[in-house]
């Protein structure tokens, strides 16, 4: 329902964070994930951020050296879902500084520090449905677990 | 581990432990970090199988022994492992003792390996009821991703009280839970009817946020909630989108100058599944859009985004002439816009607008053609698609020509569908037989090799039934094949026309006004 899978994937097709909202078996997923970043890393600068595969549609953008790609339904708001990859992206910069301008250090941040990317998104999306989209209302659950630990 | 290191202390073996102990220990005691390092340095695949089947080999070593120290950092690592894409079952039973344990940063973890690695089909215990605001929030999440149907009754009354909780990041996410549920188990819906309502009167735009979606979905799934919402709610949703259209600066929630679009959106989406099929419903509405269609910025992302919500509604209530017209002439603006997911979007729109109003839409007609050649492949199939809707039989002669001259320079990949379209409207629309043939012949000269058999053999029946065209037709055909012999269904054709009316081509028999006299010899 709305949205089927976030992926983070770096210019060489190696997926760095994975949210599928749908049951998908391991093979089901790699094959996916392999399909639709072939045709989104073949896709230039002038082209339009959205991608039908299958019977849905990827809507992508690209920050530094990765790709945030959002599966979703056909009826989804495609504009809207631009907007929330955004929020998304501005939401890491503020918990892990400088995730948009520096490269690499955008998807290294993310790779070791993966749960706290995952606890973020789960902040944001529930069963494929945006829950929160004010900044520190996402982040103030993951500052208090950084306290607690 | 410590056990076995004592053990084998005592029995005097200790060069032999330290050497099994020390391996032991860099394999237990990598980090997360560690491990990640070592997977990057990995040159081949197979490389990277081995880290990963050691690291394996570690974790179920540190399973077996019930290893409580270590049964964070072993999840992280599965997550990890499971994210490349190898399997991870073993760890499912780490999970859930994580998420049994008392302190938060466990069950933090415990929570987040529930939601990656286990699906639907697992049984897990959940702690709804606990003390603890965020560690409910937790709970609500997991039941939210993955509840199976059973758990959804079993739990539906608990997330229901939930939605009344004090803490509103709890009642938000309990709202979502709930959806999971009524699609679970749609009977359910009738508990949930009443305290969705209540959420809609709620000031915080979390919780506003999910209950408008709660409503949304209840009104997919049952008539009864349509109707009650409908009802009871209609207004009171115009009032508060009209409130957030009017809502002065909030920082928190701005996108863009624009507050909180998402939410935006979510009601425009509400409110479209309310007035469709209702003129009362529509009727209330009519103002608040007209506010939104004409008052929100168009020179950003967010802004287009809500217009976008905008016009879809608009098409799908009952009609108000002017709306209809303000929301064609924004999609209008959006075909002309350099943005290129702006005109994919206005080309996607227009497809549904078809049905509403073709008339406005084929004022467009130009600006559509033009985006049937654009390079980007998204916007060449939507395009395609909305030409081949706006087909009528007073356009198709010009359309048809735009198109078969656009297949000779079109690419590859798109020739398929170019060709099937062309075909299609070719056959469906055409005035007269002798055009049909043209047309027919020059797609096959093109791209013979894209037509599909059915379209060619009802190509060859229409011929042999025009009797008074089968001097042409073979002419004709004659002539296509010395250019382009290479497309192959077009030598078919042209073997079985010469077959059947070689005579008339030799003798140049039944000329049509429209021809020159050619010399052929047998």
């Amino acid at each position: 329902m709305g949205i089927r899978f976030i992926l983070m994937v770096n210019k060489q097709g190696q997926t760095r964070l994975a949210q599928y909202y749908e049951y998908l078996t391991l093979e089901e997923r790699r094959a996916l994930e392999g399909e639709i970043v072939r045709k989104c890393l073949a896709r230039n600068e002038q082209q339009c951020s959205f991608v039908e595969h299958r019977n849905y549609k990827i809507v992508y953008r690209r920050y530094a050296s990765l790709f945030f790609l959002v599966g979703v339904d056909n009826e989804e708001n495609e504009l809207a879902i631009l907007e929330f990859i955004h929020l998304v992206v501005e939401t890491m910069d503020r918990h892990f500084g400088n995730v948009v301008s520096t490269f690499p250090s955008c998807e290294l941040d993310i790779m070791f520090h993966l749960e706290k990317a995952h606890f973020m998104l789960e902040e944001m999306v529930m069963n494929g449905c945006i829950v929160e989209t004010s900044k520190s209302n996402i982040l103030t659950p993951i500052q208090l677990l950084d306290k607690a630990s | 581990m410590g056990s076995l290191y004592l053990a084998l202390l005592r029995l005097g073996c200790s060069r032999f432990v330290w050497a099994i102990q020390g391996d032991r220990l860099s394999e237990l005691f990598t980090t997360l970090g560690d491990m990640i390092r070592a997977i990057r340095a990995c040159k081949t695949a197979a490389e990277e199988r081995a880290v990963v089947r050691k690291e394996c080999a570690a974790i179920r070593a540190s399973v077996g022994e019930n290893d409580q120290d270590y049964r964070h950092r072993n999840l992280a690592k599965l997550m990890f492992i499971h994210m490349l894409g190898y399997p991870t079952h073993f760890g499912q039973m780490e999970c859930l003792k994580l998420i049994a344990s008392p302190g938060f940063p466990e069950k933090r973890m415990g929570y987040l390996g529930l939601m990656l690695l286990l699906d639907e089909r697992q049984e897990v215990l959940i702690d709804l009821n606990h003390t603890n605001q965020y560690i409910v929030g937790l709970a609500l999440c997991a039941l939210g991703n993955i509840c199976s149907a059973e758990m959804a009754r079993d739990l539906a009354p608990e997330v229901e009280q939930l939605l009344q909780f004090r803490d509103p990041n709890v009642r938000k996410k309990a709202a979502l839970c709930s959806i999971r549920i009524v699609k679970k188990v749609p009977d359910l819906a009738e508990i949930f009817l009443n305290p969705a309502a209540a959420l809609l009167k709620e000031k915080h735009h979390g919780v506003l946020l999910t209950g408008v979606q709660l409503c949304t979905d209840l009104c997919k799934v049952s008539a009864e909630a349509l109707e009650y919402f409908r009802k009871k709610c209609t207004e009171g949703l115009v009032k508060l989108l009209k409130d957030v259209v009017n809502s002065p600066y909030a920082p928190e929630y701005d996108v863009s100058g624009i507050t909180d679009p998402f939410l935006h959106i979510r009601l425009l989406r509400l409110l479209h599944v309310l007035g469709q099929g209702d003129a009362d419903a529509s009727d209330c509405m009519n103002d608040i859009l007209a506010q939104v269609a004409t008052k929100t910025e168009s020179n950003k992302n967010a802004g287009n985004a809500i217009l976008y919500e905008c016009v879809a509604t608009i098409m799908s209530i009952e009609d108000n002439g002017g709306l209809r017209v303000l929301a064609i002439n924004i999609l209008g603006r959006f075909l002309s816009n350099r943005d290129n997911n702006i005109r994919y979007v206005a080309l996607n729109m227009l497809i549904k607008a078809i049905t509403v109003d073709t008339q406005a839409v084929q004022r467009h007609r130009a600006t559509i053609l033009e985006c049937v050649k654009d390079m980007d492949a998204s916007i060449r199939k939507r395009a395609l698609e909305l030409v081949y809707l706006l087909v009528n039989e007073s356009n198709v002669k010009p359309l048809t020509k735009e198109l078969i001259d656009y297949l000779q320079v079109s690419e590859q990949e798109f020739k398929g569908d170019l060709t099937a379209k062309i075909c299609s409207i070719v056959e469906k629309f055409s005035p007269e037989k002798i055009w049909y043939i043209d047309q027919m012949l020059k797609v096959l000269s093109e791209a013979g090799n894209y037509v599909k058999d059915e379209v060619w053999h009802a190509l060859i029946v229409l011929i042999s039934n025009a009797s008074n065209l089968h001097g042409y037709a073979v002419r004709l055909l004659y002539k296509a094949v010395q250019t382009a012999g290479e497309q192959e269904t077009l030598v078919r054709v042209a073997v079985w026309c010469i077959g059947e009316y070689g005579e008339m081509l030799v003798n140049n028999v039944g000329m049509l006004d429209v021809e020159e006299p050619m010399t052929v010899s047998s």
